[in-house]
């Protein structure tokens, strides 16, 4: 016998729900394959239950983290992108992994740690953007601002592991979301490891869930959750998204359907995705017009 | 003084004659009136007096597809290609005429839906047609609207709007949707299509290309078919819930774009430093405005309890003095009940009320011995569980709840299915900013209520709908993004 | 009657805050109110029997005074059934030549008092004003608030002032006035509402007719809400009375329509609520002139004194 390497200590891969790992609570599991075939991982094949506890857990966090001041949402998204930098090569594994090329994974971390930035300097200023002081015709003063819509749930899509789950987070959470992610089913590795990631950038637990599993068996109880206000998925299923608006129908939730081609290029990031997940609110309040030049009462 | 007579209005009733409303009505294709293919008419009556008005054509699956049709052509004939200041002028005009035509609006709305003359004359028919002069100065302005895109019209936009504020919400809608270059074809409801037929008249008379706005009349199924059509591109629905779920499940996995402007359980929300008299006429105003058929009505009161008693009282004194009866009499606050059956859903709610163990209270007011009319009521001594705090009535129904803090009526305002419209009445301008922001729905109004402008968005949170409607952010539901 | 001077209570500084917008939106629903036919006959009669003709003018002689109460009981005889006006209001100085000029007749007399129009002077002085006039006769006596005072936060001070020019006046009625235009905002008005009351007025009144803005809309409301809230926790009511600015019979309805809407029909009285004006009496006659001969009236038919 020759002589004996150092055995190998291998990663279990849990899901990320309310800023902690547990495993699912169905105790299933499924095997992650790289390209040749060969099992690579054995994740967490989430329930209903993990969707439950997932969305239950961003509700919680959603009033703090939406009452956060926007400087404050974008320094904790820069500190994600400096997390995401320093654990570069531990994800560029994990993509190698499944299937890309060194080139394309380096290529997939830094847009990604690139577009965490981009959102993080987006944080404070979509509100200016986007805000109008509206000039009505009677004596109140009136303005419209964005708010979060609330709780998301987002479907990442296929074939971009860390990119994807990001281009959803990213604007998601800038705006004062909080939301629950379903990784890719076949990549999911990058996705749950960018999970430790979120956890070491002072992202408060539950702003950020992800779970992994078969999309086909979560779809219907995240789209029909009363409780998750808008849904993301990408336009690479049509059957998927005519499921999520059928569902989601029944109370009125906001789908939404994104690029997955653009992903990759500049038009993958904008301040319209942060609005995409904001609702609107107009405040009136009277104007008192006593005073001044041809004031009376 | 010797004998003393009591002072009573005289009764001040509007002339019905300016409404010339005609004894039949077809529907408005492609620039021209056309008879139903069904050659089936439905009646229109008045509320106040349930006297046949008109009738009016139902029209038919082949009536929708006819109307598409020409609005698609007219949107790839001319109105796509159109300068977009030539556009602008086109809807300036409809503004004129509108104002041109007020009086004879206001008396026709009033006659077909029941709401009061006043509001007609001073509210509907004028905001309606600010309504299309504010967007018609959009029309050639889009490219300043959206910050790095180029914001392209969608197509043929299919518009179903409500009984409540007929003229006014067709105009919300039609406004934009030509504004941005879209053509429409728009449903009335049923019970009050007079007045959106008297628009298409008017944008006839504008002379606007054939095809560009078509009004179809007819009930629900006229409207599922408009929904249903594959050469839709976006659909624009007020109306209940329970319709806005059917449409959305329609439209699931389809191009076409939606907006939703749904039901409401309006909270609001009265402090004990409030100013008191101006927040009963706020909660007056809020509840009893077009007889509470109105989706932001604020028919849930919150009120600090330290404050209930006395402001209870000057509620219901208030309420005694609101002139109940004929719309068309000038001094009359609150008209007719639109419809036989929303009267009936109302006197259930009541009844429903009352079963609950809530404190019922109306006014003594004599009703007119025809028509549909109810009394201004309120329930006290109410609680979240009621079915009357939970479900919307739209009728003149108040609610009253009460509270001790500001958290726990956050938590009671929020805990609604409904996010639509909200009001606060405090005098600390730090408590107004704080509750706004936490309470989840589309318009606030501090130390006011009901009040709308064109400029203003307007559309709700959660089950109240999504898309907005006025003001910069109505523009949206009716583009596309394009690169710059 | 015997009037029991009261202490001042800094709970009456105690209101609630008023919204001017509010105030005013409401105050345009009253002008939206539609006084047609027999309503607008009795709504005219009524402001006709609710005037406070009046003359407050350096340049006033025994000679106008007269002439005045003679239009005061003529107001327009080629109408017959016309009431009289509810009083004239002059200085203390022809208090006694009015008093002559309308006996007889059911006309009151009211007099200003209290260094009317500022009330810039002692309190030794403002009772010594008040008294004479009372004691030639007078039947009310319209008094100015110490606005000064008032704005510089002594509210016990304009209270006792109040309270102890109410204990001279007797039997006359005292009406006070607040001048709102000077008073800032409406919060102001509902303050010095609330303390006018308290100290004993009979009537609060908006102005003296000598400042800009006078009687409007708005500022009368939030009198006539302060009379209500009044009225509901002690059960006495007290008297309004607008003055200055209010020269249309349109307008007057619609004052009237404000009082029914906001007080009842009991403050439809002239012994609750008045006008203070000159010229408005012959706008109500012109009117009440058309309503029964059906032409448009000519100012020259209608007589000025």
């Amino acid at each position: 016998m020759a002589k004996q390497s150092r055995l190998e200590v291998w990663k279990t891969y849990k899901n990320y729900v309310g800023g902690q790992f547990p495993r699912t609570e169905s105790g299933r599991s499924y095997a992650v394959k790289n390209a040749m075939g060969k099992t690579i991982a054995n994740v967490c094949q989430s329930s209903r239950k993990d969707v439950r506890d997932g969305v239950s857990a961003a509700r919680s966090a959603w009033s703090a983290w939406n009452n956060r001041s926007g400087f404050n949402r974008g320094q904790i998204l820069y500190r994600i992108a400096e997390m995401l930098e320093g654990r570069k090569k531990q994800l560029s594994d994990l993509l190698v992994t499944q299937g890309y090329t060194a080139a394309a994974a380096t290529q997939e971390i830094n847009r990604s740690t690139d577009r965490l930035i981009y959102y993080a300097g987006w944080c404070d200023k979509y509100q200016s953007l986007f805000s109008a002081v509206n000039p009505v015709a009677s004596a109140h003063y009136n303005f419209s601002v964005p708010e979060s819509m609330g709780v998301v749930g987002m479907l990442a899509p296929a074939n971009a592991s860390l990119l994807g789950v990001v281009s959803l987070m990213a604007p998601c959470i800038a705006g004062g979301n909080t939301c629950l992610i379903l990784a890719d089913q076949e990549k999911p590795l990058a996705a749950v490891s960018f999970a430790e990631v979120l956890h070491s950038a002072d992202v408060p637990g539950g702003v950020v869930n992800i779970l992994t599993g078969y999309q086909q068996e979560l779809i219907d109880w995240i789209s029909s959750h009363v409780d998750v206000n808008a849904m993301v998925c990408f336009d690479q299923e049509k059957a998927d998204w005519q499921k999520i608006q059928e569902i989601g129908a029944g109370h009125i939730k906001r789908t939404f359907q994104w690029n997955a081609k653009q992903l990759a290029t500049a038009a993958g990031q904008s301040p319209y995705f942060i609005m995409d997940l904001q609702e609107i609110k107009t405040t009136w309040h009277p104007i008192q017009t006593i005073g001044g030049k041809g004031g009376a009462y | 003084m010797a004998t003393k007579k009591k002072w009573e209005y005289s009764p001040a009733p509007e002339s019905k004659q300016p409404a010339a409303i005609a004894s039949r009505y077809e529907l408005f294709i492609n620039g021209k009136w056309v008879k139903p293919t069904s050659s089936n008419y439905f009646s229109s009556i008045n509320p106040a007096t349930e006297e046949k008005l008109s009738e009016i054509a139902t029209a038919s699956e082949a009536d929708v597809n006819k109307a598409v049709q020409a609005s698609r052509q007219a949107y790839e004939k001319y109105w796509k290609k159109m300068a977009p200041a030539e556009r602008a002028k086109y809807i300036f005009r409809i503004a004129r005429i509108m104002q041109e035509r007020a009086r004879e609006l206001a008396v026709t709305e009033t006659l077909d839906g029941g709401k009061p003359i006043r509001e007609s004359r001073d509210f509907d028919i004028p905001t309606a047609a600010n309504h299309f002069f504010y967007y018609a100065g959009w029309a050639d302005k889009l490219d300043f609207a959206f910050p790095n895109k180029k914001a392209n019209s969608l197509g043929v936009a299919g518009q179903i709007t409500p009984w409540n504020f007929p003229l006014l919400l067709a105009a919300w809608k039609i406004a934009p949707a030509l504004a941005t270059g879209n053509t429409v074809v728009l449903k009335p409801a049923e019970t009050t299509s007079l007045t959106t037929l008297k628009l298409a008249a008017i944008i006839q008379e504008a002379d606007l290309p054939p095809g560009v706005v078509n009004v179809i009349t007819g009930a629900g199924q006229t409207g599922a078919w408009l929904t249903q059509h594959k050469d839709i591109d976006k659909i624009a629905f007020t109306g209940s819930t329970e319709v806005g779920r059917i449409i959305q499940r329609t439209l699931a996995g389809s191009h076409k774009k939606l907006t939703l402007e749904l039901g409401g359980k309006g909270a609001n929300i009265i402090f004990e430093d409030a100013p008191i008299d101006q927040a009963v006429e706020g909660v007056i105003n809020g509840i009893f405005f077009n007889q509470g058929h109105v989706c932001c009505a604020g028919s849930r009161l919150y009120v600090q309890e330290s404050i209930a008693k006395k402001f209870v009282q000057k509620l219901k004194d208030r309420i005694s003095t609101l002139l109940v009866g004929d719309p068309m009499d000038k001094n009359t606050d609150v008209g007719a009940i639109n419809s036989a059956q929303q009267l009936k859903t109302i006197q259930a709610y009541i009844k429903i009320g009352k079963a609950e163990g809530a404190d019922f209270f109306e006014s003594d007011c004599t009703l007119p011995q025809k028509g549909f009319f109810c009394r201004p009521s309120l329930f006290t001594n109410v609680a979240q569980s009621n079915r009357i705090a939970q479900e919307e009535i739209f009728g003149p129904v108040l609610c009253i709840l009460t509270f001790r803090t500001d958290d726990e009526v956050i938590e009671k305002a929020n805990n609604s299915p409904y996010g639509l419209s909200a009001g606060i009445w405090t005098d600390k301008g730090s408590r107004i900013f704080n509750i706004s922001k936490q309470i989840r729905a589309g318009v606030i109004w501090a130390n006011t209520y009901n009040l709308f402008d064109p400029t203003s968005p307007f559309g709700g949170y959660k089950e109240s709908g999504f898309g907005r409607e006025g003001g910069l952010q109505g523009l949206q539901p009716y583009v596309q993004f394009v690169k710059p | 009657m015997t009037f029991k001077k009261p202490v001042f209570n800094a709970q009456i500084l105690n209101h609630p805050p008023v919204e001017q917008t509010g105030v005013e939106e409401r105050t345009v629903r009253f002008t939206k109110r539609s006084i047609k036919g027999p309503s607008k006959m009795q709504g005219l009669l009524m402001v006709l029997s609710m005037i406070d003709l009046t003359t407050l003018e350096g340049k006033d002689t025994p000679g106008k005074v007269n002439q005045l109460c003679t239009k005061a009981v003529h107001l327009h005889d080629q109408v017959p059934g016309l009431p009289t006006v509810a009083a004239i209001c002059v200085y203390p100085s022809m208090v006694s030549i009015a008093k002559k000029a309308l006996k007889g007749s059911s006309i009151k007399v009211a007099s200003v008092a209290t260094a009317f129009p500022s009330g810039q002077t002692s309190l030794r002085i403002k009772l010594a004003d008040t008294r004479l006039a009372v004691e030639d006769g007078a039947d009310e006596v319209d008094m100015v608030i110490s606005r000064g005072k008032f704005l510089a936060g002594e509210y016990a001070y304009v209270f006792d002032e109040i309270a102890s020019v109410k204990e001279v006046c007797g039997t006359a009625r005292l009406k006070v006035i607040l001048e709102t235009g000077e008073l800032g905002t409406l919060d102001q008005v509902r303050k010095a509402s609330s303390i006018a009351i308290a100290a004993g007025a009979d009537f609060i009144k908006t102005s003296t007719g000598k400042i800009q803005p006078a009687a409007t809309l708005p500022v009368t409301l939030v009198m006539l809400e302060t009379i209500r809230d009044h009225y509901h926790k002690t059960g006495k009511k007290v008297g309004m009375k607008p003055a200055g600015g209010i020269s249309k019979s349109k307008l007057a309805l619609h004052y009237l329509v404000m009082v029914k809407e906001t007080l009842g029909d009991v403050w439809l009285d002239k012994h609750w609520f008045r006008f203070g004006a000159s010229s408005l009496a012959n706008d109500v006659l012109m009117q009440v002139a058309k309503e029964t001969m059906g032409n448009y009236q000519s100012p020259a038919y209608f007589s000025i004194d």
